[in-house]
């Protein structure tokens, strides 16, 4: 078993109205020095194969089609073995 | 005319659609979105609503339904497709209209009156209706935020795709009247072909009687007038 750990960042050119609220609440809660938050989207997907090549090509694949709008979010992974830490 | 309106799990709009059409004298159709079926229309709506509960992105799951298939070769072949609101999500999603609907700038859903200003009479959507005209139209979303990067903006602009804009009651589009942040206060664009448009205001919740605008039907007036005249 495989697991693509899969992040969805949106790209730097679009603003992050979320990211910026929580800014604003951690100012708020005292932490000064934060300047900037950026809000992105974590996926897990277990796959029932050993294969990492063929894993990656789908994970790839998956992020392109439909994870990942590629207008406004850029996406990374890593891929795992299931069960090792 | 003949007018089909697609049903997504989670459509909210669908029926207020199907009943704007049909009180103006048309045949209109409500197709469940598991069907493959478009029922012979003359135009397809992709209504408001929370399509697959907004899982993911606004829109991104709908595009799997098989009736969306049928969809896009409908609007292909160069059948007219209405995207209202979630309609208009969905069909950013399937590619068939460029950008992206973000999050509000504001963070909330807006549900209120707002005025568009008509910025191209150019479209079987806006035929006749006098570029500058503006129109009390209610919203309802949060993600209505238009986005797209600089250059596919100026070809937006450039090929007179930009349809409507948010403004105030006298026609400035300006930021104060830009409810959520969207680029260049776009609320609502065609594609390139001029057949397929998505808008974020709700024209069928400004069209029935009892309803404190009716300006929406100038935009349904627009589309018989250009079925008429295709005929």
């Amino acid at each position: 078993m495989l697991q693509a750990k899969i992040f969805i960042r949106l790209k730097p050119n679009v603003l992050d109205p979320q990211g910026k609220a929580v800014s604003n609440s951690l100012h708020q809660l005292g932490y000064v020095k934060v300047v900037e938050t950026r809000v992105s989207k974590y996926i897990e997907i277990s796959f029932d194969d050993d294969n990492e090549q063929a894993v990656e090509e789908q994970v790839q694949k998956i992020c392109a089609d439909l994870l990942a709008n590629p207008n406004t979010e850029n996406f990374t992974y890593t891929i795992e073995k299931m069960g090792t830490v | 005319m003949r007018v089909s309106v697609i049903t997504f799990p989670g459509s909210n709009c669908d029926r207020d659609t199907q009943r704007a059409f049909s009180e103006r004298g048309h045949t209109s159709n409500l197709v469940w979105h598991k069907d493959r079926d478009l029922q012979n229309p003359d135009l397809v709506v992709l209504p408001g609503g929370f399509s697959y509960g907004d899982y993911l992105r606004c829109g991104s799951l709908a595009r799997f339904s098989p009736i969306v298939n049928e969809v896009v070769a409908f609007a292909e072949s160069g059948g007219l497709v209405l995207g209202i609101c979630n309609g208009f999500q969905i069909l950013t999603e399937c590619d068939l209209l460029p950008g992206s609907l973000l999050m509000n700038s504001g963070l909330t859903f807006i549900c209120q009156h707002q005025y568009i200003r008509v910025e191209s009479a150019n479209t079987p959507f806006t035929r006749n209706i006098p570029v500058g005209r503006v129109l009390d139209i209610p919203i309802a979303h949060k993600e209505g935020n238009f986005f797209i990067d600089p250059e596919r903006l100026k070809s937006l602009q450039d090929n007179d795709q930009i349809i409507f804009r948010y403004c105030d009651r006298d026609g400035a589009a300006t930021s104060e009247a830009n409810p959520n942040g969207s680029l260049d206060n776009i609320a609502g664009i065609c594609n390139i072909q001029r057949n397929v448009l998505g808008m974020m205001p709700h024209p069928e919740r400004a069209s029935t009687e009892g309803v404190v605008s009716r300006d929406g039907r100038e935009i349904f007036a627009a589309i018989e007038d250009h079925f008429d005249s295709s005929r």
